[in-house]
């Protein structure tokens, strides 16, 4: 019971004295405020280390039940290398650290983003389809933003660029700004759902 | 009729390999489309440039090599820019695995202009917390930060003599493929009135139209078209520029795609009909 009241006493005494500080323009409340600062930064630390045992809890028992092996292996091994190199050679531009950045790391998520390229292609072929009125507006917009937004634009005509501004710039800025305040309504909503102790999801199972 | 038929279910893998060439291709041989410049990436410039010396701007660099042809141009055209017009900067980087990334700009960019580390720019690495690390800014950055990326004491840096919160930053930019330059919009400007502006992945840009027009954002680059129209605002091109054509293309291709989609669509529906 305790390990559930003891983090809901914390959030509501640590969220209501930090709503109010807002409003008290004196040394202690800034000073209050700062040291709350310093130590979010090293709660925070503590979620990385939580986050590599976690990663690596996963993976050993993933080898254990004989799942993926390989993969596993391939990234506990990456993990403690990378972690070891760094910590041995140092982490400044030219250490080995920095070439394994530099020359593995760097090609390998760039690739794998611009994968996506190709499958945007295939999908955009296979499900961009002119079925209604709707539709067919959607792609008329997607085609006048894609060509825009490239120096080809200019070359067709001075106005498609000005026009795939105008897209961005208004009926794309009333859509977003609706979002916008929806999610800024429901921030706040969320948060003083926490603050009270009605919303517990946070606190886990 | 069959021809017409059959563009309705080209296989991927054809598409995969015209898309590959076409990509390639201006890759090997640039086209060298004219790149012009858009009013976003227009306020940004004249905002950097219209800046007196030894005014500081924070570069936080928040992204990671998934994004690195679109971002790291940005990254370091603003860098480059800031150091033509004599400006202090100080990096930093709110993404675990985009420290490598921004020290790689903290340290070459630097050195094309003779800048002295400590004095002209610092690169303070990364912080967990964003919330913590962006409204720790505002209060005072030494203690957000005691050390830098190199473990020098920031107390004992130059820079921070005169350099202690938002109040003595004109601008902050920040580059990064998520929503990042939201949460700098939210806590910097908001609480501290802090100038921001953003360069965000292409995808990623129509989100922050709305800050755009509002003034919350002083500019803003969007993927790779606007990383190049900085380096050209600049007079450096490298990155982008020379990316930017293969970018034209697929956009091109696709749209082909597209349209050779629906023609195939609509002649499988007249028939079934």
């Amino acid at each position: 019971m305790l390990q559930k009241k003891i983090p809901m006493f914390i959030c509501f005494l640590m969220g209501f004295l930090l709503f109010f500080q807002f409003y008290i323009p004196t040394s202690w409340s800034q000073n209050f405020y700062s040291t709350i600062l310093r130590w979010i930064l090293g709660i925070s630390s503590f979620a990385i280390v939580l986050a590599v045992a976690s990663l690596v809890r996963h993976h050993t028992r993933k080898i254990k039940e004989r799942k993926d092996i390989p993969y596993s292996i391939t990234l506990l091994v990456s993990l403690v290398a990378t972690a070891l190199i760094g910590f041995i050679g140092g982490i400044k531009s030219g250490t080995l650290f920095d070439k394994i950045f530099n020359y593995i790391q760097i090609p390998l998520q760039s690739s794998m983003f611009a994968i996506l390229a190709f499958y945007m292609a295939s999908a955009a072929y296979r499900a961009f389809r002119a079925r209604n009125i709707e539709a067919t507006l959607l792609l008329l917009a997607a085609f006048i933003v894609m060509i825009g937004v490239i120096p080809i634009g200019d070359l067709i005509h001075p106005y498609v660029p000005s026009f795939a501004q105008w897209i961005l710039d208004v009926p794309n800025l009333a859509a977003k700004r609706g979002i916008a305040i929806g999610v800024g309504l429901g921030i706040i909503a969320t948060s003083i759902k926490i603050i009270l102790g009605i919303e517990r999801n946070w606190l886990g199972r | 009729m069959k021809f017409l038929e059959y563009l309705a279910k080209i296989d991927r893998r054809i598409i995969y390999l015209i898309l590959a060439i076409f990509i390639i291709i201006p890759l090997i041989k640039p086209l060298n489309l004219p790149i012009g410049s858009s009013h976003p990436v227009k306020s940004l410039f004249d905002f950097i440039e219209k800046q007196p010396e030894g005014a500081v701007i924070v570069l936080s660099m928040d992204y990671d090599a998934s994004v690195y042809p679109e971002c790291h141009p940005m990254s370091r055209a603003i860098a480059r820019h800031a150091f033509l017009k004599n400006l202090r900067l100080i990096g930093l980087t709110l993404n675990p695995a985009g420290t490598g990334l921004a020290l790689e700009v903290m340290t070459e960019i630097p050195k094309e202009y003779n800048k002295k580390y400590g004095k002209d720019y610092v690169f303070l690495g990364f912080r967990p917390d964003i919330t913590a690390t962006i409204l720790g800014f505002g209060e005072d950055i030494r203690k957000i930060f005691p050390y830098d990326y190199f473990g020098n004491k920031t107390d004992t840096l130059p820079i921070f003599k005169d350099v202690k919160n938002y109040d003595q930053i004109a601008l902050v930019v920040s580059i990064s493929g998520s929503a990042l330059p939201v949460s700098w919009i939210y806590l910097a400007r908001g609480r501290y009135g802090q100038d921001i502006a953003a360069g965000v992945t292409a995808v990623m840009a129509a989100d922050y139209y709305p800050y755009l027009r509002t003034g919350q954002f002083v500019g803003l680059l969007g993927g790779m078209k606007g990383a190049a129209e900085y380096e050209k605002l600049i007079e450096r091109r490298e990155l982008a520029t020379s990316g930017i054509d293969a970018v034209s293309i697929s956009h091109i291709l696709i749209i082909l795609f597209v349209i050779i989609g629906n023609i195939g669509y609509i002649v499988l529906l007249k028939r079934r009909k």
